[in-house]
């Protein structure tokens, strides 16, 4: 039994369609994004949508939100055929969209950024807009401040403007798309605890995911999308007859193929099925590698600097930093990397001061850094992959002599890498910029973890990425551990972290506020109550920090 | 327009895991988006429509304008031709190539970097401001070599200054180089004048104007023509540019934060640093053209005079796609257009401001055919992918 | 000689500060507007000549100052139509094309007023000025501030109205946030090219006023490039004044003040370059930015073309 459904599976089977796909199909250049796709939303579930990245889900969303045209198919509202031609068409016929990425301007405040829909309204309603979201407020079971700036709310806080402005105009439909991705489990609870408000109050709520343990604690349907296509279909009445595993097996298998044998374990693992087993133990004298003393930094165009950090990276051991996206992860990486000099404190490197070092210098001792910005900071998309491969080396030998590329021994460590790495890319000229997150990542990764790579740190490694480059990357990261490197692994997914790292160490507001041994006793929990506990006084801070 | 190709890689779904050796739509994709082989000659071909498409609609339209003022266009394009190419119009062209070919290398290097040095007219001026004003002593009191070297290190030196605050600014609180380099350019502007009226007026005449440097003392003529050596030195200033901006490790590292000033943070190379040498060498190159035409053409400076160089110039940076050897063919004929233009724009009573109707119908049009090039594939953009979107920042 | 510090100069003082601010600050309100929509126009100095020219044009034509404003509005109106097409609509780079549209400007004006007016020259008379009862009568104050030309109160309102519209109406709410996040208001069901194409064309306009004001008011006639460098003035005000319609004009009038005080020096037997007072402004402007504004807040999506689903 699904112990969160408000309303028994049977009214469901019965409640009106409020929205009908049929056979939408939509293809971009070289792809078809959407391949025939057929749905029904009634009113009063909650129907999760299940998929890895790309297999079509936000191209789906795209097009009920009214921001792409499917090819070909329709879509019925209420009974009536609609083309939901533009985002306005799809918020008149009561259609509310929280997108992954925020929709809220941070510059602007909360109301503001709620009084953007009200587009009939000549003069901004300052009044009215308050009640409403006061109403609102009451309905999800969230208070929000009117008059701050959305940029300084938390992220849960945020998620519950985006969901009050998809809601604004009467929805009957709301759609999240992975609103849990960046969420502690604290946070996800209370949006829990919404969703199950409005589905009280009727409404169909579309919920996408790619974790099965949250399809089956909230969805009453499941349906699962595979390469455009819908792959598998759980109706309320099965999932009410299915145990927890038996439905986590099916979704599985509509997920990844027909033949559950087939799945291999790292894929399973990867979508969290499966739970790795413990870290093996740092051996207690493991040198330090990496210390980090009492290290400042000041903040440049408003992120969050780092405060009186102190750190210790063993030799094999895997540090990881969770904390709330954009607490001063980036400042903390960049000081070690050495792409950020601190005001203050010292950075050492197998007990020497390497403070002053620059990046070169740094990484000639063998810090690395893959950084989470793949795209615009990890790689220059124009340059094809062989440059990007030796990018941290121009002008060194052997790749460049007296100024000049040396050709051959580009390509030569091209070729290598590109074997190594299995990167796939036409040739080790195409530009890097076309290839796949997931073959930028690998390139980083063949550079960064190359010529004697001594502490790396790994910001957001898997972001993004498919299950099987998420499992290669995560084996990289172990791999470098066990062959005695020292890694620093900065990540928002509780899981992973709980998965790979031997401690976890929580970074809020620019400071490590607390650290939690990866011992195999409810980690994550325990990791997200330090991360919620910090939350107010985060708040506070956080605020005087950004308008710095 | 560089994000376009990884966005519809992201959201259309191409992520899916795939068997090795099978062509995934992430394969597939990638063929897709690249170019269907083309022989050189034809690509060669292509360039070169391109680079000719925007001019040529630019001297249409223009004749149109002109046509409908009373002017017949092909007498006055013809007269262009005549006084810019024969008798002694080629030697005039040249002449005028040597600075507009520094400015242009100039504008190139910073451009690469992707920074929008815009300080050009002034920082032009102030230096032809002040050689012409100290050329007269300077070369009478050195041996014509040193001076002449005195002279184009000083020009270089005060382009360097102009450059180096709107560098600084840009690279230590990421200031709008834009604005800042703007505004640099109209106080210099006021600076040579100010210069030109005041410390270094000939008192002699009644114009504001500097002291005429002798004859002698300029720039020896290209043996057999009216050409100063000037042109040469321009020419070989820029073949040594083209080589250093794109076969070397330096150039390299221009081109590399040009296309993300992070990833040329993350890859080591000093950012700051980087932003500074290139408005220091820009800003120096382009007052050094100053020099070059003081000491090789005029010879003298009035006050308010303003030749505006750098805007002229500007499309043709862009349609020689920001290659130093590329720009040579372009300048040339903007040279000979300029030339001929403003004698044969005399000769009808036209203002000599025409010229610049046409620099920015050639810059209207080459937007549009960049538009329709990312839209056919016409071949390269004339703007190095990216600086559309790093503008700002 | 008019004595320093009489009434009568005070009054002749504060009417130049304010003819020079006027301009300026059009252009600065029309350029405010753009920005917050996420458009730089580097186009000003051409709409500001272009509207000169052609108000000067309908002026002299017609006699009527009130149609000098009109068509000069029309004239930068058509002009910035170009940015519209090709940076908004077709998203290429806003400032290639804006220097265009400055070469343009300048171009156009100067040949054709070469080619009609180059050897006759002709001048404008004065504009008949509105005199506002009792406030013009107050010493000094009443003279230069309640008997100007009708343009100079329409341009107060203007500055106004703008204000109230950016901040407190709906659409102007939107118009920003197509400056900040145009993803956003696309996804509110806003049009993000047809509010910053509003956006340009209104620039164009306010750019035009600027320009006819300078001619037809400020100068009483038109030469080519008679801006200086005006037009670019007022993009830098635009970026101090962060969207603040106040700062606009607050700033514009300090410009207006530096201008006065230069033509103030050149009455008195200093023999000082006019290019003193000419360069004081951009001096002022390098320092600001120099010391005080390194960051100036650009609109988030300043200057960057909106393509939907691009990231």
């Amino acid at each position: 039994m699904n112990p969160q459904s408000a309303v028994p599976e049977s009214d469901i089977a019965e409640s009106p369609v409020i929205i009908r796909l049929t056979d939408i199909t939509k293809s971009f250049p070289g792809i078809v994004a959407n391949d025939s796709i057929s749905l029904d939303i009634k009113r009063g579930e909650v129907h999760c949508l299940l998929g890895e990245n790309g297999a079509g889900k936000s191209t789906l969303i795209s097009v009920l939100a009214g921001l792409q045209q499917p090819d070909s198919g329709t879509i019925e509202v209420n009974g009536r055929p609609t083309v939901i031609g533009s985002p306005n068409v799809s918020m008149s016929q009561g259609i509310g969209v929280v997108y992954q990425h925020s929709a809220l301007i941070p510059s602007l405040t909360v109301l503001e950024n709620l009084m953007l829909s009200d587009s009939d309204n000549f003069w901004l309603d300052k009044a009215g807009a308050t009640a409403r979201l006061h109403e609102l407020g009451e309905l999800l079971g969230a208070e929000i401040d009117p008059d701050m700036q959305a940029g300084d709310l938390g992220l849960g806080q945020q998620q519950q403007v985006e969901i009050a402005k998809a809601m604004w105009k009467g929805s009957e439909v709301l759609i999240l798309d992975e609103p849990t991705s960046m969420l502690t489990p604290q946070a996800i609870d209370n949006l829990v605890a919404s969703v199950n408000r409005l589905k009280a109050e009727g409404l169909a709520v579309i919920f996408i995911s790619h974790k099965l343990h949250e399809a089956y604690a909230i969805g009453d349907t499941v349906t699962v999308l595979r390469g455009g296509k819908v792959s598998g279909r759980i109706d309320p009445a099965e999932m009410h007859a299915m145990s927890e595993e038996e439905s986590k097996a099916r979704i599985l298998e509509a997920m990844f193929g027909t033949n559950p044998e087939a799945i291999s374990s790292d894929e399973a693992e990867a979508a969290g099925l499966v739970v790795e087993e413990q870290r093996r133990q740092i051996p207690a004298d493991a040198p330090v590698v990496v210390q980090l003393s009492d290290l400042n930094t000041t903040s440049r165009s408003g992120e969050i600097p780092i405060t009186d950090v102190n750190l210790k990276i063993h030799a094999g051991e895997i540090v990881g930093i969770a904390g709330i996206d954009g607490h001063g992860q980036q400042h903390l990486a960049e000081a070690i990397a050495g792409q950020l000099s601190p005001t203050s404190g010292a950075v050492t490197l197998d007990s020497k001061n390497i403070t002053k070092l620059k990046v070169k210098a740094r990484q000639h001792l063998g810090v690395r850094y893959v950084t989470d910005d793949r795209l615009h900071e990890g790689i220059v998309g124009t340059f094809s992959v062989a440059l990007n491969l030796v990018l941290k080396k121009v002008g060194e030998s052997p790749f460049w002599k007296f100024g000049r590329m040396d050709k051959a021994a580009v390509l030569g460590e091209a070729h290598q890498q590109i074997a190594d790495y299995e990167i796939r890319t036409p040739s080790e000229q195409t530009r890097a910029g076309t290839l796949s997150g997931g073959n930028i990542q690998k390139i980083l990764l063949a550079r960064e973890l190359s010529h004697d790579p001594r502490a790396v740190i790994f910001h957001k490694p898997t972001y993004g990425l498919d299950l099987k480059t998420v499992y290669r990357v995560r084996e990289t990261v172990r791999d470098f551990a066990r062959s005695g490197g020292a890694a620093l692994l900065i990540s928002t997914d509780l899981d992973e972290l709980a998965e790979l790292s031997d401690r976890i160490v929580v970074i809020s507001n620019g400071r490590l506020i607390g650290e939690i041994p990866n011992d195999g006793n409810r980690v994550t929990e325990r990791v997200g109550e330090l991360m919620v506990g910090s939350k107010t006084d985060l708040a506070r801070t956080g605020v005087a920090h950004e308008h710095e | 327009m560089s994000t376009s190709n990884e966005s519809l890689t992201e959201s259309s779904g191409t992520k899916h895991p795939q068997l090795p050796g099978e062509p995934g739509p992430e394969t597939l994709l990638i063929e897709t988006t690249r170019k269907p082989e083309k022989s050189r000659l034809s690509l060669a071909l292509q360039v070169l429509i391109r680079t000719i498409t925007p001019v040529a609609l630019a001297i249409v339209v223009a004749g149109i304008i002109i046509w409908t003022m009373g002017i017949d266009p092909l007498k006055f394009y013809g007269d262009v031709i005549a006084l810019g190419l024969g008798g002694t119009g080629w030697q005039k062209t040249l002449t005028m190539m040597a600075p507009l070919l520094i400015i242009s290398l100039g504008l190139i290097i910073s451009f690469r970097a992707q920074l929008w040095n815009l300080g050009y007219n002034g920082t032009y001026l102030l230096a032809a401001a002040v050689v012409a004003g100290t050329a007269p002593d300077v070369m009478q009191s050195l041996p014509f070599g040193v001076g002449i070297l005195v002279l184009f290190v000083l020009a270089f030196a005060i382009g360097a200054g102009l450059g180096y605050l709107p560098g600084l600014l840009k690279a230590k609180y990421g200031t709008n180089e834009i604005i800042t380099s703007l505004m640099i350019s109209f106080i210099a502007i006021s600076a040579a004048n100010i210069l030109v009226k005041g410390p270094f007026q000939d008192h002699a005449v009644t114009v504001p104007q500097t002291r005429v440097l002798d004859l002698d003392l300029m720039l020896p003529y290209i043996p057999g023509t009216r050409i100063h050596i000037g042109f040469i030195i321009a020419v070989v200033v820029v073949v040594l540019f083209h080589y250093i901006l794109t076969k070397s490790s330096f150039g390299l590292k221009i081109d590399i934060l040009g296309a993300s000033p992070k990833a040329a943070t993350h890859a080591g190379i000093d950012a700051k640093k980087m932003i500074i040498i290139v408005f220091l060498l820009s800003s120096g190159m382009i007052a050094l053209a100053g020099a070059i035409d003081m000491l090789g053409l005029w010879g003298y400076m009035r006050t308010n005079w303003n030749p505006m160089y750098g805007d002229k110039i500007l499309p043709f940076v862009f349609l020689a796609r920001l290659n130093p050897i590329g720009s040579i063919p372009l300048v040339g004929f903007y040279a000979v257009l300029a030339t001929g233009g403003t004698i044969a724009a005399q000769q009808v009573g036209l203002s000599v401001d025409f010229l610049l109707i046409i620099v920015a119908l050639i810059l209207f049009f080459m937007t549009i055919i960049e538009f329709m090039g990312n839209r056919k594939d016409l071949g390269k953009s004339y703007l190095p992918a990216g600086l559309f979107t790093r503008a700002k920042k | 000689m008019i004595p320093f510090f009489s009434d009568a100069f005070l009054t002749a003082f504060v009417v130049a500060a304010l003819a020079s601010a006027i301009p300026v600050m059009l252009a600065a309100i029309g350029e405010t507007v753009g920005e917050q929509s996420g458009v730089l126009n580097l186009g000003i100095e051409g709409l500001l000549l272009i509207g000169g020219y052609f108000g000067f044009v309908a002026t002299i034509v017609t006699g009527s100052f009130w149609l000098g404003f009109l068509i000069g509005a029309l004239a930068s109106i058509i002009l910035s139509s170009i940015l519209m097409a090709l940076s908004v609509l077709l998203g290429l780079n806003q400032i290639v094309v804006g220097i265009g549209i400055t070469l343009a400007g300048t171009g156009v004006s100067s040949v054709l007023y070469d080619f009609s007016y180059g050897s006759s020259k002709p001048r404008l008379g004065l504009d008949a000025p509105w005199t506002i009862p009792f406030l013009s009568d107050i010493p000094v104050i009443g003279p230069s501030l309640f008997a100007q030309p009708g343009m100079f109160y329409v341009s107060m309102l203007l500055a106004l109205v703008t204000s109230i519209w950016l901040y407190r109406t709906t659409s102007g709410l939107r118009l920003r946030s197509a400056g900040q996040k145009p993803s956003s208001l696309d996804a509110a069901g806003g049009n993000v090219a047809v509010t910053r194409s509003l956006a340009v064309l209104f620039g164009g306009a306010m750019s035009g006023l600027g320009g006819a004001y300078l001619a037809l008011i400020s100068a009483g006639t038109f030469t080519p490039g008679m801006t200086h460098g005006m037009g670019f003035l007022a993009i830098v005000i635009a970026m101090l004044a962060r969207g603040r319609l106040l700062w606009v004009l607050l700033i514009s009038l300090i410009y207006g003040l530096f201008v006065a005080m230069g033509t103030v020096l050149q009455l008195t037997s200093l023999n000082i370059p006019n290019d003193v007072v000419t360069i004081m402004p951009f001096i002022a402007v390098m320092i600001v930015l120099t010391f005080f504004a390194r960051r100036s807040a650009l609109p988030a999506a300043l200057a960057i073309p909106y393509v939907r689903g691009a990231r």
